[in-house]
């Protein structure tokens, strides 16, 4: 039976993990690679590695990150942050990531994701979706939520479905840091209007949560940062968890 | 030199290459015929679309080389499609190792299993399997749309919508569906002892 999928994400500014990072027996637990591979051997599923880097050299330096990730663990990972061109893309799996994910670009220019697909194959183009419940209405925003736009959320998941990607990782700003639950109604609403498996992101802040966006929420994936980044919960004992709760998990 | 990884325009080798490398075996990236007629092993990966791949092999004369190989040749994923007979994915004619079909999912009686199948699967391994003993009902992590269904050369099995070939085996070629490079320590076991052929 399909697992259902725990994915760590890492935040990467000029080459170090961001978000205090807590594990005690870590050596240089700032260091991408080294939290990548400790994830790995705990029994994540995925990662997610997102440039949060705004400079020209903190992009060659995430490059190269990638590339050390790739040589050092043995599950797939997905790169994403500030990705806008199929150049970009080509560089980045030619450097061993998986997947990419795409959003502002994509929300910007839609024919990216076609790009992408066309190139890449529809499984590599991973499309994230910040949104947030504005005036009745889930409401797309841009450049990490600073930037409103016109599009709702299940409009352009759905668009961006029909244009190539491979899967949605949909992220609550609502529920974003707030440790209190993944946006569930939203999801389940999403999974039941597309064919591409969809990733829950925003809002986890403890292992029930994550069972709530499976059973509720009908997510494909699980997206979390802080929970593991500061040691709430090892993702064994998480797994162990969703499998008492009769959640099909990868042990 | 323990094996040669056909470089063509479909995926990521270097995936494989450092998958190899974790492994302790040297391998090298080549579309050149003659290193790969003489590698002592040769793995076909692949991640991409059907005919297109198809299309470069043949313009590359790669098709034939690989028909012609004797030593152990592991196809992957879509390296495992093209060593078939048929695909339906863009209705292509493949390199036919194995006189099977590719077929796409069919998901209309159960339309909660999406498509691609996208993430990790157990695996029932079947007697006699190249897939080790100790890989039986372990995870392998899977990206697909296309399948080979069950048959003779079948050496692992999975589920995703029906039972079907998760690792084929025929003489000196073997194939996964999925991704053993991408298969955390199940995906290595097999990739050893493929390597120990």
């Amino acid at each position: 039976m399909l697992a259902k999928r725990i994915i760590p994400c890492l935040d990467v500014k000029d080459g170090m993990t961001v978000k205090g990072v807590n594990f005690l027996n870590l050596r240089s637990a700032g260091d991408p690679v080294e939290l990548g591979r400790r994830y790995s051997e705990e029994g994540a599923d995925e990662l997610v590695y997102l440039d949060i880097t705004a400079s020209y050299e903190g992009r060659k330096t995430f490059v190269d990150i990638v590339r050390r990730v790739a040589q050092a663990i043995n599950i797939p990972f997905t790169v994403g942050g500030g990705i806008g061109s199929v150049y970009d893309v080509d560089t980045l799996l030619g450097n061993g990531a998986d997947k990419v994910s795409v959003n502002s670009a994509a929300l910007k220019r839609p024919g990216l994701i076609d790009e992408i697909a066309r190139h890449f194959g529809n499984q590599v183009c991973v499309v994230a979706i910040d949104a947030r419940f504005t005036d009745g209405k889930w409401v797309c925003y841009l450049k990490g939520g600073r930037e409103r736009t016109d599009r709702t959320l299940q409009e352009w998941a759905h668009e961006a479905q029909e244009r190539g990607a491979g899967e949605i990782l949909f992220t609550s700003m609502d529920h974003d840091g707030t440790r209190n639950g993944y946006a569930c109604d939203a999801l389940a609403d999403l999974h039941d209007r597309l064919q591409i498996p969809v990733i829950a992101s925003g809002g986890c802040g403890c292992a029930a949560h994550i069972a709530d966006a499976f059973k509720l929420g009908k997510a494909d994936a699980a997206l979390a940062a802080g929970i593991f980044h500061f040691g709430d919960t090892d993702i064994p004992s998480l797994k162990q968890y969703l499998r008492t709760q009769g959640l099909p998990v990868r042990l | 030199m323990d094996a040669a990884i056909i470089k063509y325009n479909a995926g990521n080798v270097f995936s494989v290459e450092c998958a190899l490398r974790r492994i302790g075996a040297e391998a090298i990236v080549t579309d050149d015929p003659e290193v790969i007629t003489r590698a002592p092993r040769v793995i076909f990966p692949g991640v991409g679309e059907a005919s297109s791949a198809m299309a470069h092999l043949r313009e590359h004369h790669l098709d034939s080389v690989i028909k012609s190989l004797q030593c152990p040749v592991l196809g992957i994923c879509i390296g495992m499609q093209l060593l078939c007979k048929h695909s339906q994915e863009g209705d292509t004619d493949c390199i036919g190792i194995f006189d099977l079909p590719v077929l796409r999912f069919d998901n209309s009686d159960t339309p909660e299993l999406k498509i691609p199948q996208m993430g990790w699967n157990t695996i029932s391994v079947t007697p006699g399997s190249f897939v080790p003993a100790e890989c039986d009902k372990r995870f392998a992590y899977f990206v697909h749309s296309y399948y080979v269904p069950l048959n003779m050369h079948t050496s692992a099995v999975t589920d995703y919508i029906i039972p079907y070939s998760a690792a084929l085996q025929k003489d000196n070629f073997y194939a996964t569906q999925f991704h053993p490079e991408k298969s955390g320590d199940t995906g290595e076991t097999i990739l050893k002892k493929f390597m120990e052929l």
